[in-house]
C-alpha cells in the first residue's frame, strides 16, 4: 500500500493531483458534512473562530464554569461616570451640617493624596449636604431628596457605603473598577464573564454597552473604549457598543435596494458555495464562517426587534420617565437593558457621564439626578414585576466619591462643588442574590474614610463574580507568561451582602 | 475505508522515534518557570519561599542540610523530584492553593533531566544564534529543516498548490493586493523553469510591496494621525509613514532600518532622511488632558519608547519590570530603568497636547520650503512698516485726542432705561444703570414686555446686552441648568404720542457675540416660535454676550415717543429665561457690535496721566485706527501673516528624536511612579544579554548598533519570526511579542536559527529573506486538509505539512475588493484620506468636538494604509485591527457576526461590487464568461463546473428579484460616489452587483490560501 502522504515532486505544478486529493477528502467528508444544520455547524470547533481553545463551544464559556451554583445569571451595570457625590445622595452625615463652613479636621486626613485640583486639603471647609435626607421603606435606608424614585425602591436595594478605591482620577479609576487595573489593557468585567460563562444568546452580543450624557452638562468626559475592552482576551469578548442613534450596531442594515428576502436567498446561496469549498478543502474554519454569516443575519432580525418599542405598554414606558422614547438617553438605555436581559444577554453596561460636580452641586447635579433617578428605579421595579430581579444583578455606582469638604467658595452657593474622593463612596446593588434592604459598611461621621467593614474595589469585584458562581481566584487567563485575573492578587468576597 | 486505515497507521507513528536528551532551556525551564518561579523565581520582592531560587543553578545544586534540590544524575534523591511525587499533601509542590499541577509527562521530563545529569543552560532565546548545518545541498534549506521534524510528528504533507492558488497567495502576501488578470495570464503562460522565482522577483519589485510591509510596521510603531486621549489633536507624522514605505521598497537593510529609526539623529552628519526616520519613537500617544502633570506624561512617553523597542527588537515584555524584577525572565527592575535612560534624553517636557511637540522636522518639497521662507520675510517686512508708522504718528496723538473729543459719537450705543418692565411669570426689576433683573420663581417659559422712553433722533438698531449675574446658575446669564438662555423671539414697536397703535419696527439682520450650534441669533426674529438664540459654548459661561438687531429702515423718533420691546423665552428647554440684561439704541448707518466707543470717550475724558493701562491702550489703538495709512499697512501685514499660516499648514512637521546637551539623570522609579525616584541609574543593557562594547556612557546610537550586532541573540530571531508570521499566519514562535521564558519555545527551533543567521549574514536583506521563504516547498504547499484527523493532529499547521490558509486582515479585504473592482486609486503617499464611514461616529465619541469630513472623488478609493487614523475612534471598517495605541506585533484573527455585517453592508463593498459588475458587463457578453472573469479578478481562477451551477443559481435569483422590483434595483445601484454606467440595464446590473457582493463574501475571497 503506497502511503497517501508521500511528498510529491514540488518542481512541477500539480493541479491534477491537488484536485484528486480534494476529491479523496470529499469522499471522506461528503456525507457527514452535507445537511448539517446551522446550529450544529456552530458547534464545530474552529481554531480562531467562534470557539477559543479550552472553551466548550460558541458562547458556552469555559469547562468547569460556573464553579458553583450562581445566584445571578446576568448583570446590568448602571455605571455613573464622573463619581456621584456620596454625601449628597446616600451617605447621610448630620455632622456636616454642624461643621458646615469650618475647616476639615486634620485627624481625618492623614497624608492622603487628593487630585491636583484640591492639592493639599488642609483648611478646606466642610460642606453640608445640598438637599435634606430621609429614611425610606421598611429598611429605613437613607436617601436624599435628590433621588425620590430610588428612595421608593430602597427596600429592594443593598447599599455598600464603605467602598474605597486606589485611583484619584476618572479614567484610571473607571478602568480600575471595571478591569482591576488603572492602566488600560486588561479585560473588563463584562469581557471576563463573556469569556468564562459564555452567553445563552447567539443572536445578540453577550456583552452590550450603551452610553448617555445629560443635555447641557459641562463635563467633557470621553467614554474610552477600554471601559468595555477585552484586553488580552480575544476581541470577540469585548463589549459591543450600541450606538445611541439610528442603527445601534454598525453596518446592521442591508444596503438600500437589497430586499430582505433577496438577502436571505443570497446568503443561502453563499452558504452552499462555502459548503462546496469546505468539501474541497476541508478547513473547519469554513464551517465557522458559514455559522458566522448565519448569525449576522439573525442579528439583523433580532436587533430591530430589540429596539422596536411598539409592544411596550404606556404604563411601562411612563415608569422610566419622559426621556424613555428618546434613543441615547439613560432612560432609553435602561429600558433597552431590560429588553436585552429578557433576550438572554448576560452583561449590559449602561454608562452615564456628567457626575463630576466640581462646581455644580446646586445646578447640574439636579439635571443629573433627574435624568437617572427615575429610570434606575424603574429598571429595578420592572425586573421585579417580571420575576427577573431574582437572577439579575443590578449595580449602580461610580468610580469614587466626592470630598465632604468644599471645592469653591462657600459664600457662592451657585458654584458649590466637591472634588474627587477615593476614600469612601457608596454603590448599590439589587437582585441577583444580594440581600435586599441591607445597608452594609459605613464611612466615618464626616464621610471621609471608609471605617466600618471597608470594601475595596477588588473585594467588590470578587463579590460580583461570586454571585455569578465564579471563584475569582480561579477565573484566569494566561498572557505574557502570567496568569491574570480580574482581582489581580487581591479580593475577598463580602459574604454579608449575599442573600 | 482505505484512508481510515492509513490514518490509524499514522497514529502509530506519532510515538517519538528516538529518546533524545532532555533539553534544559526548551523543555525544563518552561516547566519551572510556569509552575515554580512565582515563589522561587528571580523577583525577590514578593516573598520568595523556602530560601530557594529555582532560576539559579548554584542555589538549586548547593548542599543544604543533607540534601540538594537537584542531585545531578539522581532524581530519586533530589528534593525537587521528591516534592513533585510525594503523597504528603502539605509537602507537595506546587501548593494546592495556586491551582497549578504538573502533568505526569512534565514530571517525567524533570525526572529524566535530573537523571541525565541535570545539565543547566540559559533560556534558549538568549543564546547566540548559530547557523544549524544543512546537509543536502539540493534541497531548499527551509524544507530540509522542516522535514527533519517530521520524523517526530509523523504527518503527511500536501502537494504543491495550483499555480492559480500560488500567484494569489504570493501577491496578497507581498503586496496586499490580488493579482490582476494580466498578471495571472502572464504567470500561467510562463511554463519555463524558474517561472515562480521570476514571479517572486516581479512581486517584490512592485511599489505595492512597500505599502503592504508598512502596514505591519505601522502597527508595531503604534502609528496614528492623532494624539489619543481627550482632545485627540491631529498630528502630521505621515511623512514618516511614507518614509517607511520607501525604505521597504528600496530594501534598506534591516540593520540600517533599525539604526535610522532608533537613532538616525545621532549618526555623524545625519541627513534629513535619517532624522525623519526617528519619528518612529515619537509615534507614541500624547496626553493633553488638563490637570495632568507634565513630568508624569514625560515618564510615560519614555517608558512607551523603551517598551516599544523591547517588543519590536528584543521580543521581551519589559513592562513587567516597571514595578519589580521580571518574574520569569533574567531582567531586573534596575535594568529596565537603565534602558529607559537611553530614551530619557530628549528635550520633551511632557506638558500639553501639542501634536507637533518639538523637536520636529519640517518636511516638505523644496518649493514649499522656499515659499514659506519668502512668506515669512514678507511678513517681517510688513511688520516693520507697521511699527515704523506707529512710531511716526505717536507725537500726533494728543492733538487727535482733543479733536476726537469734540466729534459727535455717531456710532455710540446709548443705553435706554425702561420706565416699566413686566413678565408673565417672573418679577422684573429695573436697576439704576438701566439693566433689568429677573427674580422670583423661575418658570419653564416666560415673556417680558418693556417700555422705554426714547430721546428724539434717528434709530437704526438696537442692542441687547445679556449680562452675567451671581444670582444666575454658575454666575451665568439665566437660572437654567447651565446658566444659558434661549431667546425665542424679540420684537420692537414705536409708540408715538397721539397715535392709537404703536408702529412695528421689523428687524432686517442681526449679529451676536456668540451663537450656539443650532441657536443662531436669526432664530430670535424668525417665524418659528420655539427656535431661539443661545450662547452655550460647551463650558461654564464666563463672559457677557450681546446681540445687535438692525432695523429694516431707520426710524425718526419724535419727542415723547417710547419704545416697546417684547422678549419671549418659549423654547422646549425649560427655565432658559434671560436673567439680567440691558438695551441700547444706535443711530449709526450700520449698527455693529464693535462697542468700546463709550469706553473710549470715558478714557479720552480722563487726563492722560491718570488713565489706566487699558485706557492708554484703548486711546492709542483708536488713534492708530484713525490713521488710514497705518490701517492699510496693518491690512497688508495681516495678509502676509495669513500667507505664512497657510504655507506652514502645507508643510507637515514630524516629531523626531534629539538628545539634550545636558544629560538628564535617570532614576529607578519605585512602582513605576514618576514621583517616587529611587537610586540613579546610567544607560546600560541587561546583563543577561551580550555586553555593549562602548567607552563611557552609551547613547541611543550605541543601543541601536548593539541591537543589530551579529552577537545579539534576539533581534534577528524576533524579526524573522514576524516575517514568517506574516506569510504563514503564525510565527515559528507563536508568541511573537514574547521570546522570554514564558513565551513559546519554537517547534522548529533549528529553522528559526537558520533563518536568523541567514538574515544577518545576508546583510539584513529583507527581500532576500522573504524570497527564501516563499521559494520553499513549505510555502507552496496546498492548504487542503487531507483528513479531519490530520487537522486534529496539527490544527495550527505548526509542522508545515500543508500550506497556510487564514483570513486576510480587514484592511487587505478592503484593498482586495477595490482592486478587483478596478476602483483602487494607487496614488502613493501624502496626507491621510477620509474614506466612507457611517455618519456621526467621531461626533458620538467626542461629544461633537470632532466631525468626520468624508472625502469625495478618488480619495475614497486610496489604499487602506492612507486612511486617517483617529486614535480614540479608529476607522470602523477595519475590524480585528491593532488599536494603534501601543505597540502590537501579533495579528488579531477573530470571528464575529459584526465582521460579516461589515463586508456585506458597508458601502465600500457594495460600491466595489457594483463597479465590478459594471466591468463584467462591459467586458464580456455571456453569463458564463462574465462569471469566469469575476472568478479571475477575485480568486485568480476560473470557477469549477459545480461552482458555476451554484453561481448561476444565485445570479438568477438576484435577476428574478430585481426584474420584478426595478425600484430596488435602481436604489441598489446608487450606493457609493463613483459614476454608474447609465447605458447598462438597471435590473441586470443590480443583479450582477448583488452577485458580486456575494462573491466578495465567499470564504475563499476572505481568506489567503
Amino acid at each position: 500500500m503506497s502511503p497517501a502522504w508521500k511528498i510529491l515532486d514540488p518542481s512541477s505544478p500539480e493541479p491534477v493531483r491537488e484536485h484528486q486529493l480534494g476529491l479523496n477528502r470529499r469522499q471522506f467528508f461528503g456525507r457527514s458534512a452535507t445537511g448539517i444544520g446551522v446550529a450544529a455547524l456552530a458547534q464545530l470547533l474552529g481554531k480562531e473562530g467562534l470557539v477559543a481553545a479550552g472553551e466548550k463551544g460558541p458562547g458556552k464559556g469555559l469547562p468547569g464554569l460556573p464553579h458553583f451554583a450562581p445566584k445571578a445569571k446576568r448583570v446590568i451595570y448602571l455605571f455613573q461616570n464622573g463619581a456621584p457625590t456620596h454625601v449628597d445622595l446616600f451617605d447621610y452625615k448630620p455632622k456636616l451640617h454642624e461643621l458646615h463652613g469650618t475647616p476639615v479636621p486634620q485627624e481625618y486626613l492623614g497624608t492622603k493624596r487628593f487630585s491636583t485640583m484640591t492639592g493639599d486639603p488642609t483648611g478646606k471647609l466642610m460642606l453640608e449636604p445640598v438637599e435634606p435626607f430621609q429614611q425610606h421603606g421598611q429598611s429605613g435606608a437613607w436617601v436624599s431628596a435628590f433621588l425620590p424614585h430610588t428612595a421608593q425602591v430602597a427596600d429592594d436595594l443593598c447599599f455598600i457605603k464603605s467602598m474605597h478605591t486606589d485611583a484619584v482620577n476618572h479614567a484610571p479609576a473607571i478602568s480600575f473598577l471595571l478591569s482591576g487595573a488603572q492602566i488600560p489593557g486588561r479585560p473588563t468585567l463584562g469581557a471576563w464573564l463573556n469569556y468564562g460563562l459564555g452567553s445563552p444568546t447567539q443572536e445578540l452580543p453577550g456583552f452590550v454597552v450603551m452610553t448617555s450624557v445629560s443635555k447641557g452638562t459641562s463635563c467633557g468626559q470621553i467614554f474610552y473604549d477600554f471601559y468595555w475592552g477585552s484586553g488580552f482576551l480575544p476581541t470577540r469578548y469585548q463589549g459591543a457598543k450600541f450606538r445611541g442613534s439610528r442603527e445601534p450596531v454598525l453596518y446592521l442594515s442591508n444596503p438600500d435596494g437589497m430586499p430582505r428576502e433577496l438577502r436571505r436567498g443570497l446568503l443561502d446561496d453563499l452558504a452552499a458555495m462555502n459548503q462546496l469549498k469546505f468539501q474541497q478543502s476541508g478547513d473547519p474554519e469554513i464551517q465557522t464562517r458559514i455559522a458566522q454569516y448565519e448569525m449576522a443575519y439573525r442579528m439583523q432580525t433580532s436587533v430591530p426587534d430589540l429596539t422596536d418599542l411598539s409592544s411596550e405598554p404606556d404604563h411601562i414606558l411612563d415608569m422610566y420617565g419622559p426621556q424613555v422614547r428618546e434613543p441615547g438617553t439613560f432612560a432609553y438605555n435602561c429600558l433597552m437593558a431590560r429588553r436585552l436581559a429578557e433576550r438572554g444577554v448576560p452583561f449590559v453596561q449602561c454608562m452615564h457621564a456628567g457626575w463630576d460636580q466640581h462646581n455644580s452641586l446646586t445646578t447640574e447635579l439636579y439635571t443629573q439626578c433627574r435624568d437617572t433617578d427615575q429610570p434606575s428605579a424603574a429598571l429595578v421595579r420592572d425586573l421585579k414585576m417580571r420575576g427577573m430581579l431574582e437572577d439579575t444583578l443590578v449595580i449602580w455606582g461610580g468610580e469614587f466619591g466626592r470630598t465632604p469638604f468644599i471645592q469653591g467658595d462657600i459664600t457662592n452657593r451657585p458654584r458649590w462643588g466637591r472634588d474627587h474622593h477615593p476614600y469612601a463612596f457608596t454603590v448599590w446593588m439589587a437582585g441577583g442574590g444580594t440581600k435586599p434592604g441591607l445597608t452594609y459598611g459605613a464611612s466615618d461621621d464626616l464621610g471621609i474614610n471608609a471605617v466600618d467593614h471597608p470594601v475595596h474595589v477588588h473585594d467588590f469585584q470578587a463579590t460580583v463574580l461570586h454571585l455569578l458562581g465564579i471563584d475569582h481566584e480561579r477565573l484566569t487567563y494566561r498572557f505574557q507568561g502570567r496568569y491574570f485575573r480580574l482581582t489581580d492578587v487581591h479580593g475577598t468576597v463580602v459574604r454579608d451582602v449575599l442573600a | 475505508m482505505f484512508l481510515l486505515v492509513a490514518l490509524s497507521l499514522l497514529v502509530v507513528r506519532l510515538v517519538p522515534a528516538a529518546e533524545k536528551m532532555v533539553d534544559f532551556s526548551r523543555e525544563v525551564l518552561p516547566i519551572l518557570s510556569d509552575n515554580c518561579f512565582q515563589c522561587h523565581g528571580p523577583d525577590p520582592k514578593e516573598g520568595r519561599k523556602g530560601d530557594l531560587r529555582l532560576d539559579e543553578e548554584k542555589d538549586v545544586k548547593r548542599l543544604r542540610e543533607g540534601y540538594r534540590v537537584v542531585e545531578e544524575g539522581h532524581a530519586k534523591t533530589s528534593e525537587l523530584y521528591r516534592r513533585l511525587i510525594t503523597l504528603e499533601k502539605d509537602d507537595r509542590m506546587p501548593p494546592a492553593k495556586l491551582g497549578r499541577t504538573l502533568s505526569p509527562s512534565q514530571i517525567e521530563t524533570l525526572r529524566r533531566w535530573i537523571d541525565e545529569g541535570g545539565q543547566w543552560g540559559r533560556p534558549w532565546a538568549f543564546e547566540r544564534i548559530e547557523r544549524p548545518a544543512v546537509k543536502n545541498a539540493a534541497r531548499h534549506p527551509i524544507d530540509e529543516l522542516v522535514e527533519r521534524q517530521w520524523e517526530k510528528a509523523g504527518l503527511a504533507s500536501t502537494p504543491r498548490a495550483s499555480r492559480e492558488t500560488l500567484i494569489r497567495r504570493l501577491t496578497l502576501d507581498l503586496t496586499g493586493l490580488p493579482p490582476t488578470p494580466e498578471q495571472l495570464d502572464a504567470f500561467l503562460a510562463d511554463t519555463a523553469p524558474g517561472a515562480w522565482e521570476r514571479l517572486v522577483d516581479r512581486t517584490l519589485a512592485s511599489p505595492a510591496y512597500g505599502e503592504r510591509m508598512a502596514w505591519d510596521w505601522l502597527e508595531a510603531a503604534r502609528y496614528a494621525d492623532s494624539n489619543g486621549y481627550q482632545g485627540d489633536n491631529e498630528r502630521t507624522m505621515w511623512p514618516w509613514r511614507d518614509w517607511v514605505v520607501r525604505a521597504f521598497n528600496d530594501n534598506l537593510p534591516y540593520d540600517q532600518f533599525t539604526v535610522w529609526q532608533l537613532a538616525g539623529d545621532l549618526l555623524p552628519g545625519a541627513t534629513a532622511e535619517q532624522i525623519l526616520a526617528t519619528g518612529f519613537n515619537r509615534n507614541h500617544m500624547i496626553n493633553g488632558e488638563g490637570g495632568r502633570i507634565a513630568e508624569e506624561n514625560r515618564v510615560d512617553y519614555v517608558m512607551d519608547m523603551t517598551e516599544t523597542m523591547g517588543t519590536v527588537w528584543l521580543g521581551l515584555t519589559l513592562n513587567c519590570c516597571r514595578c519589580h524584577d521580571h518574574k520569569f525572565d533574567p531582567l531586573k527592575q534596575r535594568e529596565y530603568y537603565q534602558l529607559t535612560a537611553f530614551f530619557n534624553q530628549t528635550p520633551v517636557e511632557g506638558g500639553g497636547g501639542n501634536a507637533q511637540t518639538p523637536p520636529v522636522l519640517e518636511v516638505g518639497t523644496e518649493e514649499q520650503r522656499v515659499a514659506l521662507g519668502q512668506a515669512r520675510a514678507e511678513a517681517a517686512a510688513r511688520q516693520q512698516e507697521v511699527e515704523q508708522r506707529a512710531k511716526e504718528i505717536l507725537p500726533l496723538q494728543a492733538e487727535w485726542e482733543a479733536a476726537r473729543l469734540k466729534q459727535p459719537t455717531i456710532t455710540d450705543w446709548r443705553v435706554v432705561k425702561p420706565s416699566s418692565a413686566a413678565a408673565l411669570k417672573q418679577h422684573l426689576e429695573i436697576l439704576p444703570d438701566g439693566a433689568v433683573h429677573a427674580g422670583g420663581e423661575n418658570p419653564a417659559t416666560d415673556e417680558y414686555e418693556l417700555v422705554c422712553p426714547l430721546e428724539p433722533g434717528d434709530v437704526t438698531g438696537f442692542r441687547l446686552d445679556a449680562l452675567r449675574h451671581s444670582d444666575m446658575t454658575q454666575g451665568g446669564l439665566a437660572r437654567s441648568d447651565s446658566g444659558n438662555f434661549v431667546l425665542t423671539d424679540i420684537a420692537f414697536r414705536l409708540q408715538k404720542t397721539g397715535e392709537a397703535k404703536p408702529e412695528a419696527l421689523p428687524v432686517a439682520s442681526a449679529e451676536a457675540t456668540y451663537e450656539q450650534g443650532n441657536f443662531p441669533v436669526g432664530n430670535a426674529f424668525d417665524k418659528d416660535a420655539k427656535s431661539g438664540w443661545a450662547v452655550w459654548s460647551g463650558k461654564t459661561i464666563d463672559r457677557d454676550h450681546a446681540a445687535v438687531f438692525r432695523l429694516k429702515s431707520p426710524v425718526r423718533v419724535p419727542s415723547g415717543a417710547s419704545l416697546q420691546v417684547s422678549l419671549k423665552f418659549n423654547s422646549p428647554h425649560p427655565n432658559h429665561n434671560l436673567g439680567h440684561f440691558r438695551l441700547s439704541t444706535s443711530s449709526a448707518a450700520v449698527p455693529a457690535l464693535g462697542g468700546g466707543e463709550g469706553a473710549l470717550f470715558a478714557a479720552l475724558q480722563t487726563p492722560a496721566g491718570k488713565r489706566t493701562k487699558e485706557q492708554q491702550t484703548l486711546v492709542r489703538e483708536a488713534h492708530e485706527a484713525w490713521d488710514t495709512i497705518l490701517v492699510k499697512l496693518r491690512e497688508a501685514k495681516s495678509k502676509a501673516d495669513e500667507l505664512v499660516k497657510s504655507r506652514q499648514a502645507e508643510l507637515p512637521r514630524v516629531m523626531v528624536m534629539e538628545d539634550r546637551k545636558e544629560r538628564r539623570p535617570t532614576y529607578l522609579l519605585s512602582r513605576g511612579l514618576y514621583n517616587q525616584p529611587g537610586e540613579e541609574v546610567l544607560a546600560a543593557v541587561p546583563a543577561s544579554l551580550p555586553p555593549m562594547k562602548v567607552q563611557g556612557t552609551p547613547n541611543r546610537l550605541d543601543l541601536a548598533k548593539w541591537l543589530v550586532s551579529r552577537d545579539h541573540p534576539l533581534t534577528a530571531r524576533v524579526t524573522v519570526n514576524r516575517l514568517w508570521q506574516m506569510l504563514f499566519g503564525i510565527g515559528l514562535v507563536k508568541t511573537a511579542e514574547d521570546f522570554g521564558v514564558q513565551g513559546e519555545s519554537p517547534v522548529q527551533a533549528e529553522l528559526l536559527d537558520w533563518l536568523a543567521a541567514e538574515f544577518m549574514e545576508s546583510g539584513w536583506d529583507v527581500k532576500h529573506l522573504l524570497r527564501m521563504m516563499v521559494t520553499s516547498e513549505a510555502y507552496q504547499r496546498s492548504a487542503v486538509v487531507i483528513s479531519p484527523a490530520v487537522h486534529e493532529r496539527d490544527p495550527d499547521n505548526r509542522w508545515l505539512a500543508r500550506g497556510p490558509r487564514f483570513r486576510l486582515p480587514s484592511w487587505m479585504i478592503r484593498d482586495q475588493a477595490l482592486a478587483a473592482a478596478g476602483l483602487l486609486n494607487l496614488q502613493a503617499g501624502g496626507k491621510p484620506v477620509y474614506p466612507y464611514q457611517p455618519e456621526g461616529i467621531w461626533a458620538e465619541a467626542t461629544f461633537g468636538k470632532k466631525i468626520y469630513r468624508q472625502d469625495s472623488g478618488d480619495a475614497l478609493h486610496r489604499r487602506s494604509l492612507y486612511t486617517f487614523w483617529r486614535r480614540i475612534v479608529g476607522p470602523t471598517m477595519f475590524f480585528d485591527t491593532a488599536k494603534r495605541q501601543v505597540c502590537e506585533v501579533k495579528p488579531l484573527r477573530t470571528n464575529t457576526p459584526m465582521h460579516a455585517l461589515t463586508t456585506l453592508n458597508d458601502v465600500t463593498f457594495v460600491e466595489a461590487a457594483r463597479v465590478l459588475a459594471q466591468t463584467l458587463l462591459g467586458e464580456e457578453s455571456e453569463d458564463l464568461s462574465r462569471m469566469r472573469l469575476a472568478g479571475r479578478r477575485l480568486l485568480a481562477r476560473d470557477p469549477g463546473p459545480e461552482e458555476l451551477v451554484l453561481w448561476q443559481r444565485s445570479l438568477d435569483r438576484a435577476r428574478k428579484a430585481y426584474d420584478s422590483d426595478p425600484e430596488s434595483a435602481r436604489t441598489f445601484l446608487t450606493q457609493g460616489e463613483s459614476q454608474r454606467d447609465c447605458a447598462l440595464p438597471v435590473p441586470e446590473q443590480a443583479a450582477w452587483a448583488a452577485f458580486c457582493l456575494s462573491l466578495m463574501n465567499l470564504d475563499e475571497t476572505l481568506n489567503k490560501e
